[in-house]
Parts: structure tokens; sequence; C-alpha cells
């Protein structure tokens, strides 16, 4: 398998302050890969400074190509899809509006009608919702339409910043069914950034924790998972 | 109209400036104050006259420094505050024969009522609308005071004449050095009451309220009360400056009080850096002079020259004279430790 | 009551000036959530191009198009050069700029056409509407323009991707940069149509108010204020708005007695506000729950 994501010695700042202090790791093509550490470790920080959403030194290679000093909107149209933290929602648009802003970047008109269909089939509820505002959804609905709305763009990679913030358990278990089956399915590399530990470890096949900026172990999900030094010291349960 | 609402988490309109940084140390207003002490005694009164009109609009932009440094509220009206308190003053020294130092605490008063009456309405209002709101009232002003009903008192769109005074006891010097220390004493007596100010309960109040209103008021801050507060505070100051304008010119008339003035005072205050008092000076120095220098660079494009050196400041210090003032201080202390 | 319908008649005709120039208020606070104090600067300045290019002798609707292209090329490259550097500075920095620019464009404008007036054509003549002695043919041709515009802007807005990309770099621009807009240009692009409508705006004033470097001062102030009170994230209530305070002025000089043309602007405003004070977010816009 070949890296679709290489991250090497990522440092990242805001203004005088360093928030990741040479962080690598890699992510295969077709893998779901989760990251995960306490609050404050750097993990939302690690997603946007792939985004180049904060300033950042270090090397980020995506499928070969260099991402250094692209801006954020290059960035995705490369095929980098990020849910960011709190939804990032159109809350003034419709939830069909902010569909079709997910495949902004697309100008195969047919194709981007048939994948809203398709989304609609993966979240039904989208699709009885389709004219009203998304400012109305409740917030798994908008975590939901986020999800489609990065999917819209046919991403090769996908970052998920903490998904399950604010839900409902119920809802976090429906949510993650249908990332595993992204997946598995449409072939999207995820990275799911996560504090549910637990969770996360269910869903993923590969994992990284992260404190205070700094890789501090790497391995597959389930090894992590059972692991129990790992969870004790690092995951919290 | 929308069924839904927006919510946002908005970024202050103005940046939040820690407390300390609003002033200068205690080694830089000793000099600055020796240099305003002393220049006077070296140019001419015509220079003389300038500086007492630079000290003044500073203590106006001063007081627009309050409002929105301060408390986040904007405001395009103080030429109407300011040209309360310069009527005021004319009025009782003319009309009334009261001492003009006399005249000046009445004109602060009447402007500290008229602005927290005015804070009541603009209460509601904040951002744009807020900015609309005062504008009319600056606009409103000078059509006022040429209003028929009040022409015994303000001489209509002739306006008054107002005596210049004599140094006191017989002190050696002209009628303009006179009033520029007079002036200057003013000054820097308003200056430390602000910086205490800013400094005490109210002043954390105000930025608390700039910084984050509903976080402000969920700490039991009386939101309401402190920006009317501040609407107050800040037209007393400029209607103290428009009492010493109005003394240091001789003369009131409704169109020297135009939109143009407050708009003036506004460019001072972003040029001086909002939120930073000492800023008010350099803020002030430019809308006094630059001007001037556009005229004699080209007098038919001197607007065009006064629009491109306004953009040249702000395209390098976007942040005004604070900006200079934090630079400067971090290469200080370079060469201190270095 | 029969005064009172004229004078209605009279506002709607005069709100329609208003109105155009809201539209093109509402347009640019849209794109770069400020209101630009040089937008009225900047249309009467594309319409002393337009009217340069008539002396030239191009015909009036060759002359209309060739401005609005120029327009809103000038509207994209005053963007670029002079705004786009102070997308990180504060607000009020921002508004100094709109200021500075205000000056320069009055100033060169007066430098290169000079101060005095000049009669500006209209393409719709100026005989009586309909037989009215209120409306002129004018002033109908306006407020059909208006419209027009208002429709195009409608669908612009709602159907087409680019229009849909710039509500969303507006709304919410970092969400806006993660599903691939480049809001930069966008805000370019919003720059560009302001300065577009705004020289509609002007060329359908200038018969009214005759052509001069002052001479949106006035219409622009009338202008903002109908955007606010229609609300500043609604084209629609721009128009609407426009249209009110058209009414509003000209009932306040009718009815209340002792008001010269001097203090109807005064009064306008503060009936305005009295309405935002009960409607902060004017009539038709969105009113916005901060949260902390």
């Amino acid at each position: 398998m070949t890296a679709l994501l290489n991250v090497s010695d990522l440092r990242a700042y805001y203004g005088q302050v360093q928030a990741l202090h040479g962080l690598s790791f890699s992510l295969n093509e077709g893998s779901l890969t989760t990251l995960l550490g306490a609050n404050g470790a750097g993990k939302t920080t690690t997603l946007r400074a792939i985004c180049n959403m904060v300033r950042s030194t270090g090397g980020i290679e995506f499928d070969g190509k260099p991402l250094g000093n692209r801006s954020t909107e290059n960035v995705v149209r490369l095929g980098i899809a990020h849910v960011p933290q709190g939804r990032g929602t159109f809350t003034t648009m419709t939830v069909e509006e902010n569909l079709q802003l997910g495949a902004i970047t697309r100008s195969d008109k047919t194709a981007i009608v048939s994948d809203i269909e398709r989304m609609y089939a993966h979240f039904p509820v989208l699709k009885q919702r389709y004219t009203q505002q998304a400012g109305t959804l409740s917030g798994g609905e908008q975590q939901m339409l986020a999800v489609a709305r990065a999917l819209m763009l046919r991403p090769r990679l996908m970052l998920l910043d903490e998904p399950s913030f604010g839900l409902a358990p119920l809802i976090v278990r429906d949510l993650f069914k249908i990332l595993g089956k992204i997946n598995r399915e449409d072939k999207v590399t995820i990275l799911v950034v996560e504090q549910n530990a637990q969770l996360a470890l269910e869903l993923a096949d590969q994992a990284y924790v992260i404190e205070t900026g700094r890789i501090v172990m790497s391995g597959k999900a389930d090894e992590i998972a059972n692991n129990e030094d790992v969870r004790k010291s690092y995951l919290g349960y | 109209m929308s069924a839904i609402q927006e919510v946002v988490t908005e970024a202050p309109a103005v940046e939040a400036v820690p407390k300390r940084a609003m002033t200068l140390g205690y080694g830089t207003s000793l000099a600055m104050l020796l240099v305003l002490i002393l220049v006077p005694l070296f140019v001419k009164n015509f220079v003389i006259f300038q500086l007492t009109m630079l000290l003044i609009y500073a203590l106006a932009v001063l007081a627009l420094n309050i409002l929105t440094g301060g408390s986040g509220q904007f405001s395009l009206g103080q030429s109407a505050f300011y040209a309360v308190g310069a009527y005021t003053s004319a009025i009782l020294m003319e009309h009334a024969d009261i001492n003009y130092a006399l005249t000046l605490p009445v004109a602060g008063l009447v402007c500290f009522i008229f602005g927290f009456l005015f804070g009541q309405p603009a209460l509601r209002l904040s951002g744009v609308y807020l900015a609309l709101a005062t504008f009319a009232l600056a606009t409103a002003m000078p059509q006022l005071l040429k209003l028929g009903v009040f022409e015994k008192w303000t001489g209509g769109v002739q306006g008054l004449v107002v005596t210049k005074p004599d140094a006191p006891f017989g002190l050696p010097m002209s009628q303009d050095m006179w009033l520029y220390y007079f002036t200057l004493a003013v000054s820097i007596a308003i200056y430390i009451f602000s910086v205490n100010l800013l400094k005490s309960r109210s002043g954390r109040a105000f930025m608390a309220i700039r910084d984050n209103e509903i976080a402000a008021s969920a700490m039991g801050i009386d939101v309401a009360l402190y920006k009317t507060l501040a609407f107050g505070v800040s037209a007393g100051i400029t209607g103290v400056a428009g009492g010493l304008g109005a003394i240091a010119v001789q003369f009131v008339a409704p169109d020297g009080y135009t939109i143009t003035l407050a708009i003036s005072l506004f460019l001072g205050m972003v040029v001086g850096g909002v939120g930073w008092l000492p800023g008010s000076i350099v803020g002030s120095a430019f809308i006094i002079f630059v001007p001037n220098i556009a005229e004699g660079i080209s007098k038919g494009l001197s607007g065009a020259v006064f629009g491109v050196l306004l953009f040249l400041v702000i395209f390098l210090v976007p942040h005004g004279a604070r900006q200079v003032a934090v630079v400067a201080q971090h290469w200080l202390g370079k060469l201190k430790n270095g | 009551m029969e005064l009172f319908t004229n004078q209605v008649l009279a506002g709607i005709a005069t709100g329609a000036i208003y109105a155009c120039m809201a539209l093109a208020v509402v347009m640019i606070y849209q794109a770069i959530d400020h209101l630009n104090f040089a937008q009225g600067e900047m249309a009467m300045f594309s319409t002393f191009i337009s009217w340069q290019l008539m002396q030239w002798g191009i015909p009036y609707w060759g002359a209309f198009v060739l401005t609005l292209a120029i327009s809103f090329a000038a509207g994209i490259l005053i963007e670029r050069l002079l705004f786009k550097p102070l997308a990180k500075a504060p607000i009020l920095t921002n508004v100094a700029g709109f200021i500075a620019l205000y000056a320069i464009i009055n100033s060169v404008a007066g430098l290169i056409w000079d101060f005095t007036i000049k009669q500006y054509p209209s393409p719709f003549g100026s005989s009586p509407f309909l037989g009215s002695q209120l409306i002129s043919t004018h002033q109908a041709g306006m407020i059909g323009i208006t419209v027009l515009l208002l429709i195009l802007l409608y669908l612009f807005f709602q159907f087409t991707r680019v229009g849909l990309a710039m509500r969303a770099a507006a709304s919410v621009p970092e969400s806006a940069r993660l599903v691939g807009i480049n809001t930069s240009w966008m805000i370019a692009l919003g720059w560009g149509m302001a300065a577009a409508i705004g020289s509609i705006a002007g060329m359908m004033i200038a018969p009214v108010v005759f052509l001069e470097p002052n001479m949106m001062l006035g219409v622009l102030i009338y202008g903002f204020a109908a955007a606010v009170l229609g609300g500043l994230t609604s084209p629609f209530g721009a128009v609407i708005g426009g249209f009110l305070v058209g009414i509003f002025e000209n009932l306040v000089g009718t009815y209340i007695p002792g008001v010269g043309n001097e203090l109807k602007l005064p009064i306008a405003l503060a009936l305005i506000i009295t309405v935002l004070v009960v409607k902060p977010a004017g009539l038709f816009g969105r009113s916005i729950v901060k949260r902390v």
C-alpha cells in the first residue's frame, strides 16, 4: 500500500505559541485512521495545518504533491475534504444548497445531481429536510450534513474533527457506522480526530496518540485498544 | 424575512487592547510632557496657536478613543458634542459674562448629560446602525444651531465672536502662549483622569463590554449603564475640547461643526491607534497637519494627496501609532538586553 | 388627501434613486461586511466616464454598457490594489481606507471634469409619465430598471454557482474555503458587482440631480439609510427601504411646519433610527443572535 498523505516534522504556531512540535505520520490509501489525544494535545491543529489554516513548517505531501504553500481552497481542490469542529454549516442556506456547495469545485452537473441523491440515501433525514434552512437542523443532523457536504467533493481524503462532539451516543454510533461504510464502499481515506477514544478505536484500523504536540504512540487500532497501559495513561478508559 | 436566526460567534469589532498597553510608561510620559512645555518658548505665535489646536483635537480624539477603544461603541457624532461644548462656553462667556475657565466644566457637564441621554436609544444599536444614528446626530447639529428659535443665543448662521483671554496676574506672555499652557494643563488633567478611569472598575467594565457584551452581562456588569456612561464621559470630554476650541479660535458658527469634523476625529483615532490613549496626539497631528501638507503638494489635487497619504499610513501601520510604539519598545528592549 | 397621494407618488419617484443606490450598498455589504463610504464617489466617477464616452460620440446605450464593464473592472482593481492588503487590518482601519478612497476619487474627478454642473441625458425622456405631473418617464424608467436589477440579482444569487459561492463566502468564510471557494476573489467580485450596480445608479440619478463631483453625497446618505432601514442583508429590503425613505422625506417636508430642505435629512434619519430601535436588524434583515 502507498501512503496517500505523508506528514513529516510538522510544527505549527499560533502567533508566538508553538502548538505542534515535529509531528510525523502517514496515512495509507483507503485506510481509516484515528488521531487520539486529550484536550489541547494538538489534534485540531494537525488537521488545520494540513489544510493550511494555521502557520506551520515541515513537510506535508498529498499523493506525492507537497501542500506547503497552497491556500486552503487549493488544498481542498486536490480532493481533501475537511469537516471542521463545530461543523461549519452554512446556517442561512438550505440543506440542498449546503450539499451543492460541497460540490462547488466540480463541474460535472449530472454527477452532482446523482451524488446529492446518494447522500440522501446515506442520510435519509437530510432528504426530508432538503428545503429547510440548515441552521434549523439538530446537532446530529448538522453533523450528518457536514459529512455529506464533505463527501460531495468526492474527496480522496476526508478529515473529520471530533464528529462525536455534542451528539447523543446513539447518533454517534449511527454516524460512525456510516463513516465505516463510506470508507469501505467509496474508498475514501479517512482521518478522524476524536476524544471519544473507545468508539474511535472500534471504527478505525490505524491509530495515532498525540500528546502536547507530539506523537507518543502509533499502531493498529485493535492493538492500541487492547493495550491496557496505553489505555490508562493516554486514553483514560 | 427568514424563519431562523443566525447564530455567530463574532469577533469584536475593536481588537482587545490590554489595559496596560493603553498608556505610556512614566519615563516616556515625562519626556513628552517636557517637550510640550518647552516647545512654545521657541516658536512663533501662529505655531503656538496650532499647537493649542493640536492639544484640543487630541482631547477630542482621546474622548472618541474612550468610547470606541474602551467600550467598543462607534460614533460619527462627536462633532455634535464638540459643537455643544463650544456653544455652551461661547454663550456663557458672551451672554453671561462668565470667566472662560469656569465655562469649561459647565460645557463638560452639559455634554456629559447630552451624551448620556443620547446613549439611551443608542443602546439598542450597534455597528453600522450606531454609526448611522450618530451620523444623523452630526448632520442635524449644524441645522439645529441655525434654527430661528435659538438665534437670540446662538447668533444663528452668523455665530458668535468670543473674546480671547489675557494671561492672568500680569504674567508676561502673549494671549496665545497663555492659552496654550492653559489648554496643556486641562489636557494633562483629562489625560490622567482618562488613564485612571480605564484602570478603574468602570474601565474594566467598559473593556469587558467591548470584548464580549453577553459575557459581560453574565458577569453581572450593568451593560446598559456602562455603555451610556461611556457615551456620557466621551461626550463630556469632547465638550471640554469644544469649549477650549471656541476660546482658541475666538469664534463659533454652525458650519464649523459639520460631519467633516467627526470624520476627522475618527481618522485621528485610527491613525493614533484605536484604544491607545497616547496615540490621540499623533492622530490629532495627522488631522491638523496632513491636510496642509497635501495642500502644499498640490492645490488642485489636495484631496487626492490626502487620500494617498492616508492610505500610505494605514498600509504601513494598520494599527496606527500604537504599532510604531510597540515596535519601538521591542527594539529598545533588545538594545538594553543586547 | 390628494396632497398626500401626490406627495407619496413624488416620494416614490425620489425613492427610486435611493433604492438604486441602496442596492449597490447592500451588494457590497454582502460581499465585504462593511458599508463602503466611497461607493457614492465610485458611482459618480463611473457616471462621468459614461458622460465622457458620450461626449466622444458613443450613443447612450453603448456608453452605458461600456461604463458597466469599466466600472466592474475598476471595482475589482480597487479591491485588489487597495483593500486586499488591508484584509487582515482592523475594521476601523478599513473604514479609514474608504474615507481615503473617497477623498481621492472626489478630488481626481474635480480635477478632470471640474466642479461645474453638467446636463446628463435620460434614455427615457422627461415627459410626464401616463399624464401624471409627478412622475416623469425618466423616473418611471428608473423604477423599472431598479426592479429589473433586483430580479436579475435574485436570479444570480439563487440559481448560479458563482452566486451560491458568493453567498457562502460572505456568510461563513472559513467553511467556504473548506469547500474550495476562493473567498478572496469572491470579495473582489463583490466589489466589481457593487461598482457596476453603483454605475447604473449614478447614470440613472444624474439626469435628476445633474452631474458634478459632489452629486452623490446626499444620495449616498439616503442610500445608506435606505439599506439600513430595509435590512443590510436583504436586497429586496434595500429597494423597499429606498422607496420608504423617499416617501418619508417628502411627507416630512410637506407636513412638518418649519422644516426647510436642510432639516429634512436629519428628520428622515431620526425616523429611520426610531424604526431601528424597534427593529434593530431593519425591516427585512435577518437578526443575528450572538453567542459567547
